[in-house]
């Protein structure tokens, strides 16, 4: 297919495939693995282009700002499941302010209207309100699986309308929202009629949870797969829970209680014994050790384990985590220690993703004994790593070339010594050398975060070597322009760069002005850029939407601004859109 | 570890505005406050131009500046608001009942005693008990002293030090009070504590 080179205008001679029915055309994309493939067969001819466009199901929309949302829906009349992303990355750490914008009420409205066929709705750092949901309730007649992750906005109104509205919805996932308890029992919106339930996670919710209702729903759900629950629901609820639900295959335990009891020890390890099928376990666990055996039973099963809100510490943990020997992923805090990481990479050698979180990150006189020792171990005994996130205080180049020697399969590696400008602490060096063993080692590398003390010359190998990179991370790094020009010159694959508080300029922005059109998004913010830098980028880029933000209290009078004047924060993105008109006081475009 | 040599920068003396230090040998660095590390939002910043701040000098690392108090960075480290929260309060809460569960171990010292001794505070019931357990402990100690005085004032004046740092008469608050706030004791001799 496609084979053989371009051919003029159809002649008499016209070959065979150019008759063929774009119901062929269109069973043959779906085979196509990915989106980016689709969109490249999709622009090689007008006829593909038009088999591929309305055969679509599946949407992402990274940036909501990259299209509008009636862009989307004209483009693709028969999307059946659309993802959309709003504010960037750092947005997660503060650095954006509220009202900044990312509202997906146009995109609600679009959908409402374009593809009332829509069975599912992602929203990833987007400003959701009670109306959307309601909308969403209202609009999709066979609507099933609602996915919002880190948005706000809404509250627990809006779950109302869904759990009313929604019919056949089959997943309801929050993950990480911020959600206003406005004490409205949702959950006993739910039918009693209604048991198409696969997936519940209220995890972020802060607010009570009618037990009983819970417990009728769970009971009458019995495709059930997924139950994660919130701090509202104690543990001996827990465990009638389970043995309402033993087919979970997914559970997020919720807050436990303080006290050990026996009873309560034996209830649960009872109501764990009869959970065949759980594969994932996590929640916000402020368990006390002793509790941890009665998870003993299910521990060889486990694939995925996220111990990220747990202070448990001590060898309990470290024996628990053991026994998991089939884990993939395991997420805990730096509790666990390099003794406890040793004993992980001992055990569990089918681990594909780790990410160790701290625990007392803004207190530096508590610490705690995790160091480079910890990743190296684990590096050095999980063939199958691939995936890294580390928060520690102390990192050597050594660690970091071992690492990369062990484990040039790494896809992901995110590094986050906590101190910026932290040397190695033995040789007292940058960490240049640690990190480019990395990106030369790793040549699949897709996603990289780098910390430390570090200079351009990190940034000469990483734009050198790291032909797969698709998102970058810096911070407190570097020392001149050059180290942003290494990068926008080299990194063949990147999306998305995001910088804080380097020393990088006007020069290499400009010079590399026509990379930015290759990439999702570049956010700078604390560097050494200026307003008159912007302005030449917005105009010799046109497709380019820049932004700029320099106090996010206040409103920001770019007229009035000089050429000379320093930004603060820029965030620059490439669009079919147009300039958004959607901007708060203090963001300006250029 | 690099992080003691920073505290103890930081709370040297010296002349000079806040945030500024003769540069270190450069084995060390903060966040200089000219590239921008967000403490507070002030309108100076704006004047920054797009040079590097001392970029070009010496050794070529951005401004030793060690500011006086070790301020929170905004967004740094990168741990979503959603977790910091959850952590702080999980930290706060297993610190609570650590100290619930656990013994809580001060150290007692003597005035003249050669060595100190440690007592768990939650083993007594008032204060009462903790000078009678005090008592038994230091009898030895308080003979030896009354005899090298020369049969001196043998009154004891109990003191404790808090989280403050203060020395405080052991007595005046409620117990619970006292045991979540006492860091160490200390039996001073008569003459002293008048």
């Amino acid at each position: 297919m496609g084979r053989g080179g371009s051919h003029a205008a159809p002649a008499a001679a016209s070959p065979p495939w150019h008759a063929l029915p774009d119901e062929v055309w269109e069973h043959a994309f779906s085979f196509l693995p990915a989106d980016s493939d689709r969109g490249a067969a999709a622009a090689a001819c007008r006829s593909w282009l038009r088999a591929e466009r309305r055969s679509r199901r599946r949407l992402v929309i990274a940036n909501c700002y990259a299209a509008s949302p009636q862009d989307a829906v004209d483009r693709f009349p028969s999307v059946r499941a659309v993802e959309v992303k709003g504010k960037p990355h750092f947005a997660d750490f503060g650095l954006v302010p509220p009202g900044w914008g990312a509202a997906a009420a146009p995109w609600v409205a679009a959908a409402a209207d374009g593809w009332p066929l829509l069975e599912e709705l992602s929203f990833k750092r987007m400003y959701v309100t009670d109306d959307c949901l309601e909308m969403i309730a209202a609009s999709f007649r066979n609507f099933q699986v609602l996915r919002l992750v880190s948005c706000e906005g809404f509250s627990t109104s809006g779950l109302a309308a869904i759990a009313a509205g929604c019919r056949n919805v089959r997943e309801l996932d929050l993950q990480e929202n911020e959600i206003e308890d406005c004490s409205i029992h949702w959950l006993s919106l739910f039918p009693e009629s209604f048991t198409s339930l696969v997936t519940l996670n209220f995890s972020c919710l802060e607010g009570d949870v009618d037990i009983t209702v819970l417990e009728r729903l769970v009971t009458r759900c019995r495709n059930l797969k997924t139950l994660k629950l919130n701090n509202a629901i104690p543990l001996d609820k827990l465990a009638s829970l389970l043995r309402k639900a033993p087919q979970i295959v997914e559970l997020g335990t919720g807050r436990f209680s303080a006290d050990y009891h026996l009873d309560l020890f034996s209830k649960l390890a009872a109501a764990f014994a009869g959970c065949k099928s759980l594969r994932r376990l996590s929640g916000a666990w402020d368990a006390v050790p002793e509790y941890l055996p009665a998870f003993y039973c299910v521990c060889e099963g486990l694939t995925s384990l996220n111990l990220s809100y747990a202070t448990v510490r001590g060898p309990e943990l470290v024996k628990f985590i053991s026994r998991c020997k089939n884990l993939q992923l395991l997420w805990v805090m730096d509790l666990i220690e390099d003794h406890g990481l040793a004993a992980v990479a001992s055990s569990c050698n089918k681990l594909q993703e780790l990410r160790v979180f701290p625990s007392a990150p803004f207190d530096a006189a508590e610490q705690v004994s995790l160091t480079e020792r910890g990743l190296v171990d684990v590096s050095a005994s999980c063939p199958m790593l691939e995936s890294v996130l580390y928060f520690c205080r102390r990192m050597t180049n050594e660690a970091l070339i071992t690492i990369a020697k062990n484990r040039p399969n790494f896809t992901c590696f995110r590094l986050c010594i906590i101190e910026p400008h932290t040397p190695d602490y033995i040789t007292h060096q940058p960490l240049d050398a640690g990190f480019s063993a990395i990106v030369e080692s790793c040549k699949g590398l897709r996603r990289l975060s780098v910390s430390g003390l570090l200079t351009d010359r990190v940034f000469r190998s990483i734009g050198a070597h790291a032909d797969r990179l698709e998102m970058l991370s810096i911070a407190f790094a570097g020392n001149s322009d050059l180290g942003l020009h290494y990068i926008l010159s080299g990194c063949k694959s990147l999306k998305k760069l995001e910088i804080r508080d380097c020393p990088f300029g006007d020069k290499p922005l400009l010079a590399n002005a026509a990379k930015l059109e290759t990439m999702r998004s570049l956010w700078m913010s604390s560097c050494s850029l200026t307003l008159g830098a912007c302005r030449q980028l917005a105009r010799k880029m046109p497709r380019l939407s820049v932004e700029v933000m320099n106090d996010p209290r206040r409103a920001c009078p770019l007229d009035s601004l000089t050429d000379e004047s320093h930004v603060e924060t820029l965030y620059v993105y490439r669009t079919i859109a147009g300039p958004r008109s959607d901007t708060p006081a203090c963001v300006q475009i250029v | 570890m690099e992080i003691d040599a920073d505290n103890l920068s930081a709370t040297e003396l010296r002349l000079g505005l806040p945030g500024t230090s003769s540069s270190s040998d450069g084995v060390t660095r903060k966040p200089s406050p000219s590239v921008g590390a967000k403490r507070a939002l002030d309108d100076t910043r704006s004047e920054t131009s797009g040079t590097s701040p001392a970029a070009g000098a010496d050794d070529d690392h951005d401004a030793a500046a060690a500011p006086a108090t070790k301020a929170q960075v905004v967004g740094w480290p990168p741990v979503r608001a959603y977790r910091k929260n959850t952590f702080q309060a999980a930290a706060a809460a297993a610190k609570r009942k650590a100290e619930q569960q656990g013994g809580l171990y001060v150290k007692v010292s003597m005035d003249g005693a050669p060595y100190l001794r440690k007592v768990d505070l939650r083993m007594y019931k008032g204060y009462r008990e903790l000078r009678e357990a005090l008592d038994a402990l230091f009898t030895n100690s308080v003979s030896a002293a009354a005899a090298a005085e020369g049969g001196g004032d043998h009154q004891h004046a109990l003191a404790y030090e808090d989280k403050d740092g203060d020395l405080m008469l052991v007595g005046d608050v409620p117990w619970d009070m006292f045991i979540s706030s006492c860091k160490k004791l200390r039996i001073m001799k008569g003459s002293e504590a008048r």
